[in-house]
């Protein structure tokens, strides 16, 4: 009874934030139109995706520049599987024929889109967490550049520069919201797995970690492998919720985007990579608004949403370091965790608790 | 062997434009343990300073119809003030922040920067000819190598010398040495933090300015993105050379410099367009063998 009862307890974060995220995307419903379900569709493919970052950035502490190149690769790898079959026999001539001749069902192309980032996410990953902190985050810059040259020129397999039409378009609003909440369960069995902990334990110090017989690389590569999955899977949605598929976005932009709501949320929880998600997409949407001047007699010129964007990063960082979330996971009972050292101040601000 | 010797000529060019980046992204490594990403924009923004600001298709000269002693500082000028406004809103309050943080803000700084110029002027690349003379060529024997490549050499050069010549022998250079060695103690010993953090950005900001002159006058074109390629390959640059370790950033520069005109000249031409792929993956596999660098700096490795 007790371990069924912390189990519960444990399990309450995810369920709350699947349970929010459902909020979101009922409330959006509700307003009945199709711009509408078009970002709130977007938006749980974004969770997947930050869920995804979050599992690597958030769980060892190191920045990674690299991943929307697995989103890149998940993204292709669903477009491989699902695409019209004649556009693949005149445009994608280097494919294999069991993917050529195939339309695959969408969630066999999904498992497709989750299993050869992490592959690939293994492999990459095997040479760049050796390196330390800095110079891995660096050496993730390195991943992203050699994905978009890769999928840029490959014309027999990518298109090249010209895009891959034709994928089915099947993913709307519910079916982002119950990957997201696939994507959520999933970080957090990690993170509250012992390999979770351990590498949570090599980012808050990775002298003691070792010394306590953590094996740095091996905790690092294990998040990076799953954190390469989901966002794969990010990409493999996003390729089904378009419907068309070119190399271009797969860069720094969106780079950018996924860091900036990890950041605003707090990217050392759970909570704040979801938070975050629907904050920035909440306010990214006010500032197009007032771009497109449906906001009355203020009207913002264009670019001012991607301004606005890094300024609030840019602010969050110095005002709120933590970020929204501040550290904290989302509860509604059950024991108070030990506070940190730096508790005191989070506690008086926290919003999720 | 005439191609050959081309092909290093060629290496050494781009690649005394990826050491000047790197230099100026090391520098600050050193002393403030930042990485700044926002450095490539600062190249953008001496490019675009060139010009009157506008969202016109087509450029029309502002700075760059100076004459060229005034066109040099009034440049520099305008990109030593970003680059010490960008300190004073965004790293000054950071100070305390950790590396990865401070990694993170360079990149809104960035990303703040880039959509700036994109409001300012427009999205479309423009075309933008300064000093054409520079890309005329000149005959050594059997050589024909582009004046402007001789310059970039002779500048970078210049600016190494220069810029060692300060660090070892001026008062201010050797506070900034002693800052990189151990911020802590050299402020206890009386280096005023700030100010030597402020010549440390405003060097960048010549660096920065020297590249994006010579690099605009080599691609003659415009875009919001053009300091970001530099940028990346400088960052990789330093890792490749070593973290914190100035040598290293040039020695890395001209590595990366050398390994993509090599396979720019070597690879099968079907390979070709992949370049930048074979290149980085070359520098993964160096950083394999080697995750200190080419030239590791003394102080890296932290103290428990």
């Amino acid at each position: 009874m007790d371990r069924i009862l912390l189990n519960l307890r444990q399990m309450q974060t995810p369920a709350l934030l699947i349970a929010l995220l459902a909020a979101v995307a009922g409330l959006a419903a509700l307003t009945g139109s199709d711009a509408m379900a078009t970002t709130i569709a977007e938006m749980m493919i974004r969770v997947v995706v930050v869920v995804g970052l979050y599992v690597f950035i958030g769980n060892s502490g190191i920045i990674s520049f690299g991943h929307i190149s697995f989103m890149c690769i998940g993204a292709y790898a669903a477009a491989w599987m699902t695409a019209e079959p004649t556009f693949k026999q005149i445009m994608l001539s280097g494919l294999p024929g069991w993917l050529q001749g195939t339309q695959y069902p969408f969630l066999v192309a999904m498992a497709g889109s989750a299993i050869l980032p992490a592959f690939v996410g293994l492999l990459l990953g095997g040479a760049i967490t050796r390196l330390g902190g800095i110079a891995c985050s660096i050496a993730t810059f390195a991943v992203l550049m050699i994905t978009n040259s890769v999928y840029a020129n490959w014309d027999s397999w990518t298109a090249g520069v010209s895009s891959i039409i034709g994928i089915p378009t099947v993913v709307g609003p519910w079916v982002a919201w119950a990957f997201a909440a696939v994507a959520v369960v999933a970080a957090w069995l990690y993170q509250i797995s012992r390999h979770g902990l351990m590498l949570r334990a090599t980012r808050d110090d990775p002298v003691a970690a070792q010394a306590s017989g953590i094996g740095l690389v091996k905790a690092r590569l294990g998040a990076f492998v799953l954190s390469a999955a989901l966002v794969g899977l990010g990409g493999g949605l996003y390729a089904q919720f378009l419907g068309i598929l070119t190399v271009d976005p797969f860069y720094l932009g969106l780079t950018f985007i996924t860091l900036a709501m990890l950041v605003v949320g707090g990217m050392s929880s759970l909570t704040g990579a979801v938070i975050g998600v629907i904050g920035v997409t909440v306010i990214v949407e006010f500032l197009r608004m007032f771009e497109r001047g449906e906001m009355g007699p203020l009207t913002l010129p264009p670019g001012s949403q991607e301004l606005g964007l890094g300024i609030l990063m840019a602010l969050i960082l110095v005002l709120r370091p933590t970020g929204l979330a501040g550290g904290r996971e989302l509860k509604l009972f059950g024991r108070r965790p030990a506070p940190a050292p730096a508790a005191p101040e989070a506690a008086r601000t926290a919003p999720a608790e | 062997m005439i191609g050959f010797i081309q092909n290093l000529i060629d290496a050494l060019s781009l690649g005394g434009l990826y050491a000047l980046t790197a230099l100026g992204i090391g520098l600050l490594f050193g002393i403030l343990r930042l990485i700044n990403l926002a450095h490539g924009d600062l190249i953008s923004v001496a490019a675009y300073a060139l010009i009157v600001p506008s969202v016109d298709v087509t450029a029309r000269m502002f700075i760059g119809d100076f004459n060229i002693l005034f066109l040099l500082p009034s440049i520099a000028v305008i990109v030593i003030v970003l680059a010490l406004v960008t300190d004073f809103a965004a790293f000054r309050p950071l100070r305390k922040a950790t590396t990865p943080t401070l990694m993170i803000a360079s990149f809104a700084v960035s990303y703040i920067i880039q959509n700036g110029i994109l409001m300012i002027y427009g999205s479309r690349p423009k075309a933008i000819n300064l000093w054409g003379a520079a890309n005329q060529q000149i005959q050594v024997g059997d050589l024909r190598v582009p004046l402007l490549q001789v310059i970039t050499v002779a500048v970078t050069l210049a600016l190494m010398v220069g810029l060692s010549l300060f660090l070892s022998r001026t008062r201010y250079g050797v506070q900034m040495r002693a800052a990189a060695e151990d911020f802590r103690m050299a402020q206890y010993l009386g280096v005023k933090g700030n100010f030597v953090i402020g010549i440390a950005f405003a060097i960048s900001g010549i660096l920065a300015a020297a590249v994006g002159l010579l690099y605009v006058t080599q691609s003659g074109s415009l875009s919001h993105t053009m300091g970001v390629p530099l940028a990346l390959f400088a960052f990789v640059a330093v890792v490749v050379g070593g973290m914190g370790s100035l040598p290293g950033a040039v020695a890395g520069g001209f590595a990366i410099g050398f390994i993509v005109t090599m396979l720019q000249a070597y690879l099968p031409p079907d390979l070709r367009v992949f370049r930048d792929a074979f290149a980085f993956a070359i520098v993964i596999l160096v950083l394999l063998f080697r995750p200190q660098g080419l030239i590791p700096a003394r102080n890296v490795v932290e103290r428990v």
